[in-house]
């Protein structure tokens, strides 16, 4: 569904999707949008089925434009094929040529003279009513989510909103086509509606997080917006800060007294926040930086998504800084990583990057209802050590982690510090002590049982595709689809991107004779990681290509298809 | 039982100051844990947050719950410190260069913002630790050291007093390290005043700007007259020769943040999500 600003798209699709929850199916709906902030073109991306949903499809059934303003930016990312249907107001004007030649049907719906027709109507509801009618949806869980969002506002709002919807479904039933859909198998299922940007906020408070800084950026906005106010009602603190500099050192500040703490980003704010990773990282203060990927490098393209960021997260920071950077690979997954990399962060004392990217945080779906986890996090205590004798702080453990007092305790004041420290936190110069702390921060991160959590790891076959981030839905689906083709892959979706996990990763490849890396890079960031950083047993084949298109399953399908020959 | 006192003594730590003989620093980490003490504070109950350079390596040198952080950054360090734990004492320190020049932005919105907390600047109008290159608050046309452009900078000095008022600031002060016991009254009640406390402290550097050693001479102990009406402090800055120490302001902002009470349980926010 597009149109331009203030045609009231989005608007129109939310009310779509709370309709389609309330019936029972399951959902994707991303957002496209120009640079501007308010009007402007704007696109709703929809995919709706009775079965749970992961990706985008490679092709639109159903194209609804409201009018042509500024719509042909979009084309790209709206394929159509001589199946689809594009339904316009023929007060619109003439189609734009780049969909007329998809060979797509294209079928006149006057929605601007039908909204005349009703007192206060919109064409934007005689949309909605024209889709739900096409694809054989109740009017009912539409007039329902309708009397919930305009009812409280206005009376005459709401009549005219189902008037329009109303007189779009029979003006769509008399155009003699239809793309009617699956009815939906999940009414007793318990399910969720969520974004991924608000995913991770559930999930850092889940995982314990307290206290959130936060500078507004997008596409990582909602994330802050989710916390400044879920976390005063769990007893939380949010800030907003004056940058992102000061968010991260608050951050840091907030962790060192004690509570887990969060700040969200994207890329140009990671770039500014890398200063005050190194100092949690070398002070082993933990703390949360969520980054939600967008097109880069510098400003980019601030509204669409990329896997870009993977090599500032990994090798960003300067000196020799072992760190954790773990990422989502589904809406849903939006809660349980960013859960987990708060467990981690505590428990490991060390800064946890959440790689997120735009394609997971502003797409909202209807999703099978996560597990809530016992992941919380937690930090190893300090005991106030015998009289006479001086609080380790920086104690040289076995295990790499040292005990963390929280101020307040007694007889176990110490500075944290930038500088390289003795094991009482002292400031050193000595190549002895700088040995014994790198071996000591990198030994906690390497030693630690990740579980099962370090990838997700479906199926078997001949080809592994090794991917990341939103390519996982894609690639899942590519996977189904050739394995309906008799050609067997195997998906490895890797969450746990730093440390690396060479042992698992072999043994997760083990009798793989190809291998396809999925990802959305123009420069190959992860087939470059993955080559650098594991010793693949074949060298891999790559399918990349940078933001804004997403990869579609139908291309990774096509690839699969010719790898199994 | 009796309660426990701590005595200055029991604020400092063993570890040996890095810096210079005859620096100021000295004496203003004398004045802050003599400061501590007479508040009755406890070492384990307060923190001691810094940036980088000479004088931001004073949290080793105290006994309490330090921070040595990174440049520029000590202010919000010390607010997500304090946001997090109402129940601590926060003392953020560092220098002119860490505070105004690349922590310049964190001053103005620490001021803004009004945590609860005091900051001392230890002023010597010079980058020391890099060896005597001009600082925000370096006369603009000195240059008696080889790091400085002949003829000085050209640029006006950054007025800390003045900028802290117009940002918002609730208690503006001058201490003078010369002057330990009276720079140890200033801060002790920096630290009893809500919200943020901004205590500038001349503190010499002999090593780099030899020609401070005559602050002894021209600072004067007394002579800030402290109001409680911004405009007047404000005409009173317009007229300051920078040697007047004491408290210039008290203002009666409320400080920032809220209490911390929980209205619901984690699981309860699922439901905003469930269909």
């Amino acid at each position: 569904m597009c149109g331009s600003g203030g045609a009231g798209v989005m608007t129109a699709a939310n009310m779509f999707l709370d309709a389609a929850a309330e019936a029972g199916f399951y959902a994707l709906f991303g957002r496209s949008s120009g640079p501007q902030i308010r009007g402007g073109e704007a696109a709703a991306l929809v995919r709706l089925g009775a079965d749970p949903i992961t990706s985008v499809d490679d092709t639109f059934d159903i194209m609804l434009a409201i009018d042509w303003q500024g719509v042909q930016r979009f084309a790209a990312e709206l394929p159509l094929s001589k199946s689809s249907i594009v339904i316009c107001d023929p007060a619109a004007g003439e189609v734009p040529e780049v969909y007329v030649k998809t060979g797509a049907r294209i079928v006149h719906l006057p929605m601007k003279d039908l909204a005349k027709t009703i007192p206060g109507g919109r064409p934007n509801m005689i949309a909605l009513g024209a889709v739900a009618a096409l694809i054989g949806f109740p009017v009912a869980p539409l007039t329902e989510v309708l009397g919930k969002s305009l009812k409280k506002k206005r009376a005459d709002a709401f009549e005219a909103s189902v008037a329009g919807v109303k007189a779009g479904a029979e003006a769509a039933a008399t155009l003699g086509e239809s793309k009617k859909l699956a009815a939906p198998k999940a009414k007793d299922v318990k399910r969720w509606t969520i974004t991924g940007n608000y995913g991770t906020g559930l999930g850092a408070i889940r995982g314990g997080v307290r206290f959130c800084a936060a500078y507004p950026i997008t596409p990582a906005t909602e994330v802050l917006e989710y916390l400044s106010s879920a976390l005063p009602k769990v007893g939380g603190v949010f800030v907003q800060a004056e940058d992102e500099l000061a968010s991260v050192n608050m951050c840091i500040g907030a962790s060192y007294g004690g509570e887990a703490s969060i700040t969200s980003t994207a890329g140009p704010g990671l770039s500014l926040m890398i200063e005050g990773l190194g100092l949690s990282m070398a002070s082993e203060t933990p703390v949360v930086v969520v980054d939600v990927q967008r097109v880069g490098p510098s400003t980019g393209i601030a509204t669409k998504c990329e896997q870009s960021d993977l090599n500032i997260a990994v090798y960003g920071l300067h000196g020799d800084a072992p760190h954790l950077v773990v990422a989502p690979n589904s809406i849903g997954d939006c809660i349980f990583t960013t859960q987990w990399g708060v467990y981690l962060a505590e428990a490991l004392q060390s800064p946890c990057i959440v790689l997120s990217d735009q394609a997971l945080g502003q797409s909202r779906g209807i999703i099978d209802a996560p597990a809530d986890v016992a992941f919380v996090g937690k930090r190893l205590q300090a005991v106030a050590p015998a009289e006479g004798e001086v609080f380790k702080r920086y104690a040289n453990t076995a295990s790499g982690i040292s005990p963390m007092p929280v101020p307040g305790q007694e007889g176990c004041q110490y500075t944290a510090d930038g500088l390289e420290h003795t094991e009482t936190g002292t400031p050193t110069s000595q190549a002895s002590d700088h040995d014994m702390q790198l071996d000591k921060r990198q030994r906690k991160l390497t030693s630690f049982d990740y579980g099962s959590h370090w990838a997700t790891i479906e199926g078997e076959g001949d080809i592994a595709v090794i991917t990341w981030g939103s390519c996982t839905g894609a690639a899942r689906e590519a996977v189904e689809r050739a394995r309906a083709d008799g050609v067997n892959a195997k998906l490895i979706s890797l969450r746990l991107i730093s440390p690396t996990r060479p042992e698992h990763l072999d043994a997760a490849l083990k009798g793989v004779k190809k291998i396809l890396v999925v990802e959305q890079s123009h420069l190959g960031q992860f087939t470059r990681y993955l080559r650098g950083e594991y010793d693949l047993p074949v060298k891999p084949e790559q399918l990349s290509r940078p933001g804004p298109l997403p990869m579609r399953p139908g291309e990774i399908h096509a690839r699969l298809l010719s790898m199994g020959k | 039982m009796n309660a426990v006192t701590y005595a200055a003594k029991d604020f400092k730590s063993d570890v040996k100051p890095v810096w210079c003989p005859g620096c100021g620093d000295y004496a203003v980490l004398s004045s802050i844990t003599k400061a501590f003490a007479d508040l009755g504070l406890k070492p384990h109950e307060t923190s001691v947050v810094s940036g980088i350079g000479c004088s931001s390596r004073i949290p080793a040198y105290t006994n309490t719950y330090g921070f040595h952080s990174i440049h520029g950054r000590a202010l919000a360090v010390g607010q997500g410190l304090k946001l997090a734990r109402p129940d601590l004492t926060v003392l953020v320190a560092g220098g002119d260069g860490d505070g105004f020049s690349i922590g310049g932005n964190h001053f103005l919105h620490a001021c803004r913002r009004n945590v609860d907390l005091t900051y001392i600047v230890m002023d010597n109008r010079v980058y020391g630790m890099t060896k005597g290159q001009p600082s925000p608050t370096t006369e603009s046309d000195w240059d008696a050291s080889a790091m400085a452009p002949p003829g000085g900078t050209g640029m006006t000095p950054f007025h800390p007093l003045a900028i802290a008022l117009a940002a918002g600031a609730n208690f503006i002060a001058r201490g003078f390290s010369g002057d330990p016991n009276g720079t140890a009254e200033i801060i002790a009640e920096a630290i009893r005043h809500p919200g943020f406390s901004f205590v500038a402290i001349m503190s010499p550097c002999i090593t780099f700007r030899e020609e401070q050693r005559e602050w002894k001479e021209t600072m004067r102990k007394v002579g800030m007259e402290p109001t409680t009406d911004s405009a007047q402090a404000a005409r009173r800055l317009m007229t300051d020769d920078g040697y007047n120490c004491g408290v210039l302001y008290r203002g009666n902002r409320v400080s920032y943040g809220k209490d911390k009470i929980a209205s619901a349980a984690v699981s309860d926010l699922d439901a905003e999500f469930t269909l």
